[in-house]
């Protein structure tokens, strides 16, 4: 018999606003992101050095998601926790920083730390680190949000016991945009696990 | 040198994103990796493009930094001795 699956929680972070579960509980006025993200690291109480080392995608992905999975009170040593990200833009904007490092044949220096984020899953990695997740982890790019699919592949992996519980959504950084919207499925909660639903909360950024 | 250290030391934070951290933390023998100031394998990496980028410096062997970055002090010494700019 098929679990009946729930959206537990979900925050988002957009417009120098972040919301968990509908509610606003940080905004800055900064107009860049670099400044954004340093303010609401250091209000939510963060806690991680290597989070500056981290590109901008990373740092989106991980601060979101972080602000869900330290209220779960996880354990120290492993989480059954599976990872369904996606965006528009992939590591577009680390992938634009790598260039510049190398188009000069004169001068040429790619820089190994920008170098390791062109690729868009490396902050799945870096959330995988810091909550000891050893499940399951996907990243899809997607031309818009696409709630079915997500909502398919998580319902796949629970279905199936391959984890406890799905942090599924999307985040997605290009240029000077910025969009950031997960939410965690599992057993628990009030709000069914639909395509319509996860599409009623993305809307509510 | 002593010019040198600082310029190394503010290299150091500058590029490798450490925040929190300022030139007058980093004393001229304090460990770069391990329990000194934390730094990792892509720092590694990241402290042998500058070599090159910056003192005209290339490693031929990677392995080479595991003792030219023991500390600020080391690495001065090194890049006074070899630096071709």
């Amino acid at each position: 018999m098929n679990k009946e699956l729930h959206i537990e929680s979900w925050c988002s972070i957009k417009n120098g606003t972040v919301r968990l579960n509908g509610e606003v509980i940080f905004t800055d006025d900064s107009d860049d992101f670099k400044t954004f993200i340093r303010s609401a690291y250091s209000f939510l109480e963060t806690d991680y050095s290597k989070f500056f080392k981290m590109d901008n995608l990373s740092k989106l992905a991980f601060l979101t998601a972080d602000i869900l999975l330290k209220r779960e009170n996880l354990n120290t040593e492993e989480n059954d926790i599976a990872l369904v990200f996606s965006n528009r833009a992939s590591s577009l904007d680390t992938d634009r920083k790598h260039q510049t490092t190398i188009e000069n044949k004169e001068a040429y220096y790619p820089s190994p730390a920008v170098f390791v984020y062109t690729l868009p899953n490396i902050c799945l990695g870096e959330i995988s680190i810091r909550h000891k997740l050893y499940s399951e982890n996907s990243f899809f790019i997607f031309a818009k949000f696409n709630a079915t699919n997500l909502h398919q592949y998580a319902e796949s992996l629970l279905q199936s016991g391959k984890g406890e519980k799905v942090l599924s959504g999307w985040v997605d950084f290009d240029g000077a945009d910025y969009e950031a919207f997960l939410y965690l499925v599992g057993e628990e909660g009030k709000i069914e696990h639909t395509p319509e639903e996860i599409n009623r909360l993305y809307t509510i950024l | 040198m002593s010019e040198l250290k600082e310029e190394l030391k503010g290299k150091i934070i500058e590029q490798l994103n450490l925040e929190d951290v300022a030139v007058a933390d980093i004393a001229d023998d304090d460990a770069l990796f391990g329990d000194g100031l934390g730094l990792d394998s892509i720092d590694a990496l990241e402290l042998i493009v500058m070599l090159d980028k910056d003192y005209g410096i290339r490693l031929s062997d990677p392995k080479e930094g595991r003792k030219i970055f023991e500390s600020v002090q080391v690495m001065a010494d090194y890049i006074e001795e070899h630096r071709t700019k």
